[in-house]
């Protein structure tokens, strides 16, 4: 293990994924009134990649998401406010309603953006990394995708930079088995996207991403490579989403009842919770106060976002350049 | 007597002077390096045409070769932009924007307006642009309308050496995304070019020779045909101006409208294709804003609607000639209602 393991890592731990999943529990149900416009992609399922990477971060990291990027937002640290509040396309969401769920954005935090192109974010994150390297400071960039954006040139473009270039970036594969509908049995000619690390050079590891822990252990070993100078790395992570593409999604490419088995026994929140309280590191209590806390936090943002002004017609056209003869 | 220097030596001169200033300013791209990896020199090419050579024996490793790989270098240097880098990056023929233009127009155009106003992504993209260079369709196009049509682009088209240099190093200073786009038949024109820094505005037009009778708008090399066109017609009594727009985006509407107030008369030269060009965009807006002063129609000067050949017999139809001009001059004072 790169980092030791202590009590309050797995506090923040557990919290940061049942944040994601409160959050996108609560968007589904809310999506479902019609009162949040456009498309938006849960991140529900897949709480220990997110949260097994971003744990690891520091601010001053980088990290480029997907269209289905909530979940990496709140584990970069996005608030939770200005997030909910951008996805109902509100003046006081974290971009002021100009982006929406699919360009959530905080550069200050170094979110560099949900994407609305599936593969956008390898060649940004290349670009991150190389600014990391130029100023010879010690920081990362992760690219998050998924089984989709492995089969882009982009993304393999951005393999091969990045390890030409020894750059300090990690490219994190979310293989959630659904390129939109089609499988990604049948979509990644490779089988495992890990097994494409061997052609450009890089390592690679293949991590059961409904167990944190198998997460954050891939994870810390390819960003302190990357910090110390040891060039890129690539991590298949194999984990299940529990919606659709995007909301309104049938799913009826999906197995019978396979959302529901998933749901019983592959849950990372249920996983992390039965080996944390059998292992007596933490108590169930302890995460109940969590869970109620988050709660009320996912309230609180919910309340926020409703009752926020939306843009002025002035907004519209604001924010193109920073100036223009 | 003042130095003259080339257009290719205006455009080196300038980046390596901003990144003797700014230590943010990194070049990359094809073969900008141009020897990387091999047994022979390191910096044996500096662009395939030359343009940054030297760069690299001044300024180390801030100056980068790329693998051919337009989406991830391209991508690479806006993600860098928007980290506090100025990289200016080199798109070797602008007919290859086809394979990383979704990083241009998705990504770094819209950066600042998904993202309520927050990014900064100040990144400039150097491209070749231009016919005459028996390159044919593929290397050999003039696609700066196309950029020009997308919000948070700005689009540059210098046509001299002097132009080159001011407008290159304010768009390295720019903190919007830049096009900067290069024709390639003008590497080698020369003119008087200050050794010293400067800039030159983004939006302003230039006008390179005042006359009272017809406007001429030309872009880029157009402006040298639009020129040798105005010599010959003067021997004729006829007397044009000519607007270089100098920018395509911002465009200086108010030059080019205040010129059709002053002749009535307008021909737009245009080397790109003839559909949805700056051609059209240009008389557009002189229809829109200034249909009160025209006398005549205006008439547009561009390629046909076909792609760029590769025979010289053919590709000199396609190109804009001296000839094309001097007749459109002609037309327009000879309309009669």
């Amino acid at each position: 293990m790169t980092t030791e393991i202590n009590k309050e890592l797995l506090l923040r731990a557990y919290r940061m994924m049942r944040r994601i999943r409160e959050f996108e529990e609560r968007v589904h149900v809310e999506f479902a009134t019609g009162e949040i416009p456009g498309f938006v992609h849960l991140y529900a399922g897949e709480e220990a990649s997110a949260t097994g990477v971003c744990l690891h971060l520091r601010k001053e990291d980088y990290v480029a998401s997907t269209h289905r990027g909530h979940g990496h937002c709140i584990a970069k640290g996005m608030a939770l406010r200005s997030m909910m509040a951008e996805i109902y396309g509100k003046k006081s969401g974290i971009c002021g309603g100009k982006g929406g769920s699919m360009h959530v954005a905080d550069l200050a935090l170094g979110m560099m953006g949900a994407n609305g192109i599936v593969g956008g974010g390898g060649p940004l994150i290349c670009g991150a990394a190389l600014a990391a390297k130029i100023k010879k400071t010690d920081h990362v960039a992760i690219c998050f995708f998924g089984d989709g954006g492995s089969n882009q040139g982009t993304i393999l473009e951005s393999l091969n930079l990045a390890s030409v270039l020894q750059l300090p970036a990690i490219f994190v594969a979310e293989n959630n088995g659904y390129a939109e509908s089609t499988s990604s049995r049948w979509a990644v000619a490779t089988g495992n996207i890990a097994d494409r690390g061997a052609a450009f050079g890089m390592p690679a590891a293949i991590v059961d991403g409904h167990d944190f822990f198998a997460v954050y252990e891939a994870a810390g070993e390819s960003i302190q490579r990357a910090r110390s100078g040891g060039g890129p790395s690539l991590i298949e992570v194999k984990v299940n989403r529990y919606f659709g593409h995007f909301e309104g999604d049938q799913q009826s490419y999906r197995g019978p009842d396979e959302v529901k088995k998933l749901r019983e026994t592959k849950d990372c929140l249920v996983l992390f919770r039965g080996r944390v309280t059998k292992q007596n590191l933490l108590t169930n209590k302890e995460l109940d106060e969590i869970d109620a806390e988050v709660s009320n936090e996912v309230q609180d943002a919910v309340a926020f976002a409703k009752q926020s002004p939306k843009p002025q017609a002035s907004d519209l056209l604001t924010d193109v350049y920073i100036a223009y003869a | 007597m003042a130095r003259k220097i080339s257009f290719k030596q205006a455009i080196n001169e300038a980046i390596a002077q901003e990144m003797g200033r700014d230590e943010t300013v990194i070049v990359m791209g094809e073969d900008n390096v141009g020897g990387m990896g091999g047994d022979g020199e390191r910096d044996a090419w500096g662009g395939v045409l030359g343009v940054t050579k030297g760069l690299y024996g001044k300024y180390g490793d801030r100056v980068m070769d790329t693998p051919i790989s337009e989406s991830a270098f391209v991508g690479a240097a806006i993600g860098a932009a928007a980290c506090g880098l100025r990289p200016v990056v080199e798109l070797m023929f602008v007919d290859f924007m086809g394979v990383c233009f979704d990083q241009i127009f998705n990504q770094a155009a819209k950066f600042r307006y998904m993202f309520g106003g927050k990014a900064v992504t100040p990144v400039v993209v150097r491209t070749m642009i231009g016919a005459g260079f028996r390159a044919a369709a593929q290397h050999s196009q003039c696609l700066y309308s196309l950029f020009t049509h997308i919000p948070g682009l700005k689009c540059v088209v210098p046509s001299s050496p002097y132009d080159a240099k001011g407008l290159l190093i304010q768009s390295i200073r720019d903190n919007d995304p830049v096009i900067f786009f290069e024709h390639k038949l003008l590497y080698g024109l020369e003119s008087e070019v200050p050794e010293e820094s400067y800039t030159i505005p983004l939006g302003e037009a230039n006008i390179v020779r005042e006359g009272d009778d017809v406007t001429i708008v030309a872009i880029a090399r157009m402006v040298h045909v639009a020129q040798q066109a105005a010599e010959e017609l003067a021997k004729e009594g006829i007397h044009v101006e000519i607007i270089d727009p100098r920018t395509t985006s911002p465009l200086d509407e108010e030059t080019i409208l205040d010129s059709v107030a002053h002749t009535g008369r307008l021909v737009v030269v245009d080397e790109s294709h003839p559909r949805c060009n700056m051609a059209t965009d240009i008389a557009a807006l002189v229809a829109q804003k200034a249909f009160g002063d025209l006398k005549s129609p205006v008439t547009m000067v561009s390629g046909p609607h076909v792609p760029v050949p590769f025979s010289d017999a053919l590709e000199d139809l396609y190109i804009p000639s001296p000839a094309k001009v001097k007749n459109a001059v002609k037309e327009v004072l000879e309309y009669a209602k």
